[in-house]
């Protein structure tokens, strides 16, 4: 019945169903677009309608994107996209809700909705656009900002220590952490999928870049030259393995993670990925992994089962009712102490 | 044995029960006013709780106190002065003599007048010995050491005990107000169920207070108190708190949404989340937020997802809400977000109450954001405008702005429980064209309210947010004219709301020399003032007590140009005085302001409105 109704006059929906009338304005070359055009390819395969897709967002460059979505969307305050959504999945938990938030967004000004929609495990998806500046007010530091980077509020360098999305998304309970580079949308694509499937906070990091203030800033991540050796693209159940000839593997080093060159007698203790994992140190630890010392994590880190918040609510709810003392308002009106007046 | 004594009959008194914290008086007063609705008596009631969580035992930080005014004719405020004082310990006594009438009764527990609780209320003699009472009537009765009597051999333990002799206390007063005894005995059976030592406890301390009250009959004279002339119904007693909330499930069952309510804790609102919490099994969909800016932004989330959509705080919880009350203006989304003020500004005097925040609901956000501010008057009628609320934000898409105050929030009167069907529907603005020929802002040609078009509603998708949107269409415009409409729009929907208000009225004279005005939760106190003016033959003065704040009523000019003289009394530094300047300025406005954190007594309006009609 589901396929039924996001089929558009009997076909499938496509692309084009969730193309909105407007222009996108943003900067040409900017990551940004990958990322919208991965999000209404996804949307062609939900089991969710058309109508049922809310996409939610806060200030930023990345939050002019609900007005290019032909879905119902909320382009809101900033920061706050994670708390609208909660108001929102909880008051009709049967809607697919995607919330896109950039760096400054979601751990700035927003940083505790974003811990709290983690802690509590709300069934939404989060898309933060890592450029690691503010784009659209010019050009300041952001959380995420590396240490020593010029910015036009660090003209003498950065010298706050940023946060690691990942690290702060599963040390809050995010259930569900991927990274993916705005240059793999095929990654892009499956980790939507996987984390519109996770009942649960999906929160996706996608490394952008911004063509105007931080070029290149993922440029060791995402160049042909450099990029095998400088991602580790994780896999549910497969060795964790890098390299153009995969001839590097992460090994596990006391409490610590290692790089080894791979030769056939320790390929065997090379470790196997496993994101449906409860504990959160090894996927912290996988978030954690920076260059030059490591590869960078992409792919689905972290995916574990859970009972979504919504569900836990609604179901509260459900019995509370059937356990009432007050079969309806009146009844609550009329307890306790009552008189006539005649 | 037949009642020989004499009778007083009053029209109204005052009774003003207090004592340590652990003592029960709450509770003792909460069962003083059942038995005083029961006797048909219109009532108002104020608990006065200690600042601190746990006070020292006996100290005077520690006194808890419960004022009810009960009447004959109809009650408006706790009342001004006392005129029956139960003080179970010194320090009840020390803190609370200055409210009792010079004549009045004080009805103080002897047994605890000993040295340790003299000294921690300060006092060096015996107040119940020295003459220092002189000019009351004292009932000193050794109220703990008759209930340890009363309730020997029950084999209940000695804090048990000694707790029971607050409804010791309560015998007596019921025995002065000609109270009888077996619906309170009842009421016991029914709380303490199960425990039927408490229940025995509970009934013997009250009826050893009674009976030593009669057989001892130190009180000259008995009070009685007739019945007040209120609609017929079944009625209750409530807080300003529970009524609002009941009031939201009302309008969420009228209007056929479900309720959702985000909110974090705040005093003195917490009790509305509370409440709401509670009525999870009412279908009621509540989230306490991580802060006060992610409630209203649930709420806002909520209220686009369809629901009926509430948060509730105080002051300085607007405070940091108003970037999002102006997300909901631009957005013309329905979101009743409720204020029960309390004394800023700052943390300020947080258990206190004030109308301080009414400057704030008015014009407290960025840019041209109006929306609808109304107040509720007394605890009871809470109920109706947290109803009210609901329905206007509901009807017109629009934020409503709900002030209540401390002094609502904790205050009880008699509510009579409503039927659903007699609340005033619900109509909920339909399109009734075609989903092509729809759009975000398309509006009612008569009050130009957008229409409430949800997630799940096929061919509606649609994007509202923050940025300036095109009339009707809701594109994204820069346009210098577009943004001009827009401005004005937006306030020409929340004017035309006015259309549907009920019309301002007066009580008292219609036209004549001096119109006082109120808002809010000050109505008890003019109201009762006034009332007693005329009665007293001061025939010029009408009363008129605000509601309906922005917009205001249609007739506010015409019933203001019907007399000489205008007095605006509010307890702030004139913020509703000012307003009336700017939006009435043909007229002049006298003030009459106290900033105090302490509700108005009815004496001091009236002293106020003679020294202006004397003047
Ligand atoms: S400023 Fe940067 S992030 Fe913003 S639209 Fe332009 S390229 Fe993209």
């Amino acid at each position: 019945m589901k396929t039924e109704k996001r089929k558009k006059n009997g076909k499938p929906l496509s692309v084009k169903d969730f193309k909105s009338d407007r222009n996108v304005k943003w900067c040409p070359g900017c990551g940004d677009y990958m990322i919208l055009s991965m999000m209404q390819k996804t949307f062609t395969q939900l089991d969710h309608a058309k109508e049922d897709i809310v996409c939610i967002s806060g200030i930023g460059c990345s939050s002019r994107l609900p007005y290019y979505l032909n879905t119902y969307g909320i382009h809101s305050i900033h920061g706050r996209a994670p708390a609208v959504s909660t108001g929102l999945k909880l008051a009709n938990p049967d809607l697919s809700v995607w919330v896109v938030s950039g760096d400054g967004d979601s751990m700035a000004i927003g940083g505790n909705h974003f811990i709290h929609a983690c802690r509590r495990n709300l069934d939404i998806n989060i898309i933060i656009f890592n450029n690691k500046i503010y784009g659209m007010t010019k050009g300041q530091s952001s959380p995420t900002t590396p240490i020593g980077m010029k910015t036009k509020t660090a003209p003498y360098g950065s010298y706050e220590p940023p946060f690691n999305i990942g690290e702060l998304a599963i040390s809050a309970g995010a259930t569900f952490f991927a990274r993916v580079p705005d240059k793999s949308p095929q990654l892009l694509g499956e980790v939507m999928m996987e984390a519109y499937r996770h009942k649960g906070t999906s929160v996706i990091e996608v490394l952008q870049n911004c063509v105007i203030f931080t070029d290149g800033i993922h440029e060791k991540l995402t160049d042909r030259e450099t990029k095998d050796e400088n991602q580790l693209v994780l896999t549910q159940g497969e060795p964790m393995v890098f390299g153009k000839q995969n001839e590097f593997g992460i090994q596990i080093d006391g409490m610590k993670l290692k790089k080894v060159r791979l030769e056939d007698k320790d390929s065997a203790n090379t470790l196997i990925h496993d994101a449906t994992e409860e504990e959160t140190q090894q996927h912290i630890a996988l978030a954690k992994l920076q260059l030059p010392d490591f590869p960078v994590a992409m792919g689905i880190i972290r995916n574990t089962e859970s009972t979504s918040f919504e569900e836990e609510l609604h179901n509260i709810i459900e019995q509370s009712q059937k356990k009432s003392s007050y079969k309806n308002l009146q009844e609550l009106f009329h307890s306790g102490n009552t008189w006539e007046v005649q | 044995m037949p009642d020989t004594k004499s009778k007083m009959k009053m029209r109204k008194a005052v009774v003003r029960f207090s004592g340590d914290s652990g003592d029960g008086m709450q509770l003792t007063g909460e069962i003083f006013s059942q038995s005083s609705g029961s006797a048909g008596n219109d009532l108002t009631t104020i608990p006065d709780f200690p600042a601190e969580i746990r006070a020292p035992q006996g100290s005077i930080g520690g006194v808890s106190s419960f004022q009810i005014q009960i009447g004959g004719t109809e009650i408006y405020t706790p009342g001004d002065e006392v005129d029956v004082l139960v003080a179970l310990n010194p320090a009840a006594l020390s803190a609370n003599l200055k409210f009792l009438k010079p004549g009045g009764t004080v009805i103080a527990d002897r047994d605890n007048f000993k040295k340790k609780f003299l000294k921690k209320a300060n006092y060096d003699e015996n107040p119940l010995e020295d003459g220092s009472l002189e000019d009351y009537q004292v009932l000193a009765a050794p109220a703990s050491s008759l209930t340890k009597e009363a309730l020997k051999n029950l084999g209940l333990d000695m804090q048990s005990v000694t707790r029971s002799k607050n409804m010791f206390a309560l015998g007596i007063v019921y025995h002065l107000f000609n109270r009888p005894m077996e619906p309170t005995i009842d009421f016991f059976e029914k709380k303490f169920k199960g425990k039927p030592k408490v229940i025995q406890a509970n009934m013997r301390a009250l009826k050893a207070g009674y009976y030593f009250a009669e057989t001892t009959d130190v009180l000259p004279a008995s009070i009685v108190i007739p019945p007040a002339d209120l609609p017929k119904g079944t009625y209750r007693n409530i807080n300003g708190n529970t009524a609002i909330a009941w009031g939201a499930l009302a309008a969420a069952e009228k209007s056929g949404k479900k309720l959702s309510l985000s909110s974090y804790p705040i005093t003195p609102a917490s009790e509305i989340l509370h409440e709401i919490a509670a009525r999870k099994d009412q279908g009621a969909i509540v989230l306490q937020a991580e802060d006060e800016i992610a409630a209203v932004c649930a709420a806002i989330g909520a209220s686009y997802a369809g629901n009926l959509s509430i948060t509730s705080t105080s002051g300085p919880g607007i405070s940091l809400k108003t970037e999002a009350m102006g997300l909901a203006v631009i957005a013309e989304l329905p979101l009743v977000i409720i204020n029960v003020q309390r004394s800023g500004p700052s943390t300020g005097l947080p258990t206190k109450t004030e109308q301080g925040d009414l400057a704030q609901a008015l014009y407290g956000r960025h840019g041209e954001a109006p929306l609808i501010v109304m107040a509720a008057s007394s605890p009871d009628d809470c109920f109706f405008y947290g109803y009210q609320a609901c329905r206007v934000a509901m009807e017109h898409m629009t934020p409503v702005v709900l002030l209540s105050d401390s002094y609502l929030a904790s205050g009880k009167s008699p509510w009579r429980i409503p039927s659903l069907d007699e609340l005033p529907d619900i109509q909920l603005p339909e399109y009734e064209g075609e989903a092509e020929d729809w759009a975000p802002y398309l509006r009612d040609p008569e009050f130009l309210n957008r229409y409430w078009k949800i997630p799940g509603e096929k061919g509606y998708e649609h994007r509202i947010g923050g940025l300036e949107k095109e009339d009707i269409s809701g594109h994204l415009t820069y346009d210098p004219e577009n943004h001009e409409k827009m401005v004005h729009l937006r306030q020409e929907k929340i004017d035309r709301v006015a259309k549907k208000l009920p019309s301002q009225e007066i009580t008292g004279a219609q036209s004549g020399n001096l119109l006082v005005v109120g808002w809010g939760s000050s109505y008890g106190a003019i109201n009762s003032a006034v009332i007693e003016l005329l009665e007293e033959g001061h025939e010029n003065v009408g009363f008129t007590n605000f509601n309906y704040l922005s917009p205001l009523p249609e007739n506010t000019a015409e019933i203001f140009e019907k007399f000489d003289r205008i007095l605006v009394c509010e307890l702030n530094t004139g913020q509703f005085a000012n307003y009336l300047r700017t939006k009435l300025p043909m007229f002049t406005y006298e003030q009459f302001n106290k900033n105090q954190a302490q509700p108005f007594f009815t004496s001091e309006i009236k002293s106020e409105i003679i020294k202006i009609l004397e003047a």
